[in-house]
């Protein structure tokens, strides 16, 4: 027997809505898009380029104004030796960061991928993002304690009687300093201690979908384990890496806090925007200066897509 | 004929379970052998173990005359053709087929044209420019098959290969892969838990069981000869009789087995001395075409199964009606004693 038709008065408005919905897919859509496109399309882009484009405006080194004077005067004074030095310093230890980060980041983040289930991987999890659940402020200045001059850092070293060796990297031009704190290497090693999470989960997340049969057929077809990590587990899991590097890449070229307080006096491209914008009130070039990360990323995924990283997805 | 593997008393053991128990086989090369059974019984674990991708937990494997125990997949002499292809993602297919010839070492243009060779004999010439996921699931199968045969193996492990294709392109891939492996003269082991496919490719089938073997043996005596209960019902169709019923029919045997095609409906004419019969009650009537399936309830309630060929052009299945009660017969040779208990 057929159900008689639902008596009209009965249907609830909010059934009438989500009746409007299902016949409308479209406006649904659209309902669902609106919030999260105005939310990235003014707030998100509008802001950045309202910011990059005052980039373009006026400084006035006497009276300290900003004038709506479209110039390129900024983006040039990129290019003068101060400037550009700051952008190199930048963009080494972005590379080496990421370098870094990739190296270390690997072993484990295939471990937790073919070797843990269950609780161990749970393990996993909480250990790789336990540090990330801290402040990072509290975790930069708590680095620059760890690696100061009678810290704890200089106390393991002397305990395993490696002084020598400790003093012999910090006399490197380039890597050493007076001390661990205010040493390139103490900047760089915070560095990959802070953005190494972010370097593990999506390197974990690209070996976890390598399924274990594409190993034993490599492996099946005469490669060595070797050979089978050269030829199938890398190329695969490279979109991992990628992703994980623009992570490490990106949030180092921006950085403002480390290199303030760990290593030697310098300006990074982040502390030079942070110094232009608020001491000295200078917003066209702190906006010329923000460009130069975004220019460089996007320089970085050009080469890593040529290079066929995202060939596998 | 010198044997191609060659299990003595292997055992897996995972924890408690065991997934092969004290198994023994003997393939000869050039042989095409098949272990057939249902998921779980342990034919998969014996194909690991010859890859290497498993090491057994006591008796020895040998491949070609040699101890296999502690060798990795990578120095032995065999390749397999994995149930999901395992074709790699990022390589087109010819280098997915000449990869086994690139990590020996190969010059380039050398195995080029081995691997073009290949795809010429799997009939995919012309598709080598492609990526596996911009081919069909047949062809991929191929690609696979293709990629399996380029270094050349004594020994060819297929994993279920057929299991994700479709009835017809199933049917076709079979006599191909029969024609491939006359033509090679290669040794084929085909793990499959499709018993007609056992069937129609093998020279011989090792029926498994809970990680046992319950018989090795040709198709054909395989399915007129089955030594027990679970080879006779896993392989066919077969009515099993057990206890007194069996005593009766057989006079002795505890446990026969009868194949339905065997048996036929009695029509009134009187039993000859060389046959026997039981009545029983018509339950249900599958016409299938070229056949009809009658399911008889016998009298001690056990399900009784006949299957009469539709080879002539009357209406058989009209003849019966379900609930009727109808007398089944078979002649005494069409009995097979089975071993076990007659529970």
């Amino acid at each position: 027997m057929r159900p008689a038709p639902a008596p009209r008065e009965s249907v609830s408005p909010l059934r009438q809505l989500a009746d409007v919905l299902y016949r409308r897919p479209n406006l649904y859509l659209a309902l669902l898009l609106v919030p999260p496109l105005l939310w990235f399309g003014v707030v998100y882009l509008g802001s950045l380029l309202g910011l990059l484009w005052q980039s373009f405006y006026t400084f006035d080194d006497f009276t300290m104004a900003v004038t709506p004077e479209l110039t390129l005067a900024n983006l040039k004074a990129l290019f003068q030796p101060a400037n550009f030095d700051i952008i190199l310093r930048t963009l080494a230890m972005a590379i080496a960061v990421t370098i870094a980060s990739a190296a270390l980041a690997f072993p484990i983040a295939y471990h937790m991928a073919r070797y843990t289930s269950g609780k161990t991987k749970a393990f996993f999890y909480i250990a790789v993002m336990l540090p990330m659940w801290a402040s990072y402020i509290v975790k930069a200045y708590a680095w620059t304690l760890l690696l100061a001059k009678g810290g704890v850092a200089q106390w393991f070293l002397e305990a395993l009687h490696l002084q020598p060796l400790l003093q012999f990297v910090l006399g490197i031009p380039g890597v050493g300093g007076s001390t661990l704190s205010t040493s390139h290497l103490g900047r760089f090693g915070v560095f990959v201690y802070i953005w190494l999470p972010f370097m593990i989960l999506p390197i974990q997340a690209a070996l976890e979908r390598l399924p274990p049969s594409l190993l034993q057929a490599s492996a099946d077809l005469g490669a060595t384990p070797w050979q089978t990590f050269r030829t199938v587990v890398l190329p695969l899991s490279v979109p991992g890496i990628a992703a994980g590097s623009i992570f490490t890449f990106s949030l180092t070229l921006g950085d403002f806090i480390v290199p303030q307080l760990i290593g030697p006096p310098g300006y990074f491209i982040g502390s030079m925007v942070y110094a232009q914008q608020g001491a000295i009130g200078n917003m066209p070039m702190a906006a010329a200066f923000t460009l130069v990360p975004i220019a460089l990323i996007a320089v970085y995924l050009s080469i890593v897509k040529r290079l066929g990283a995202f060939d596998a997805l | 004929m010198a044997s191609a593997v060659q299990f003595t008393e292997v055992s897996r053991i995972y924890g408690e379970v065991k997934a092969i128990d004290r198994v023994s086989i003997d393939i000869a090369d050039g042989e095409f052998f098949s272990l057939l059974g249902p998921s779980g019984s342990g034919k998969t674990t014996c194909l690991r173990l010859i890859a290497g991708f498993e090491q057994p937990s006591a008796g020895s494997v040998r491949i070609q005359g040699v101890e296999a125990a502690g060798l990795p997949p990578y120095q032995r002499d065999v390749n397999t053709v994995f149930q999901d292809y395992a074709l790699f993602p990022h390589m087109s297919v010819r280098d997915n087929v000449a990869y086994g010839l690139k990590v020996k070492g190969v010059a380039r243009a050398e195995r080029l044209g081995r691997a073009e060779e290949m795809l010429g004999m799997v009939a995919l010439s012309g598709l080598g420019g492609r990526k596996p996921a911009q081919l069909s699931g047949g062809q991929r199968q191929r690609v696979a098959l293709a990629r399996a045969l380029i270094n050349r193996p004594r020994v060819l492990l297929l994993d279920e290969p057929l299991g994700a294709l479709d009835l017809k392109l199933r049917e076709q891939m079979q006599s191909e892969l029969k024609k491939l492996q006359r033509q090679l003269g290669i040794t084929f082991i085909y793990v499959t838990h499709d018993q007609g496919e056992a069937l129609s490719m093998s020279d011989r089938v090792a029926v498994f069981n809970k990680g046992r073997i319950e018989q090795v043996d040709t198709p054909h005596n395989l399915y007129l000869r089955p030594v027990n209960a679970f080879v006779a019902e896993f392989v066919g169709t077969s009515n099993v009789l057990r206890g007194e019923l069996a005593q009766r029919m057989a006079g002795g045997a505890a446990l026969i087995s009868i194949r339905p095609e065997h048996i036929r409906l009695a029509g009134g004419e009187p039993l000859a001395t060389d046959e026997v019969e039981v009545d029983g009650l018509l339950h249900d009537i599958h016409f299938l075409g070229a056949a009809t399936r009658y399911e008889l309830q016998l009298e001690n309630g056990q399900r009784f199964t006949v299957y009469q060929s539709n080879d002539r052009c009357a209406p058989l299945a009209l003849a019966h009606r379900t609930g009727e009660r109808v007398t089944a017969r078979w002649p005494r040779a069409a009995m097979v004693p089975l071993q076990g208990e007659g529970l």
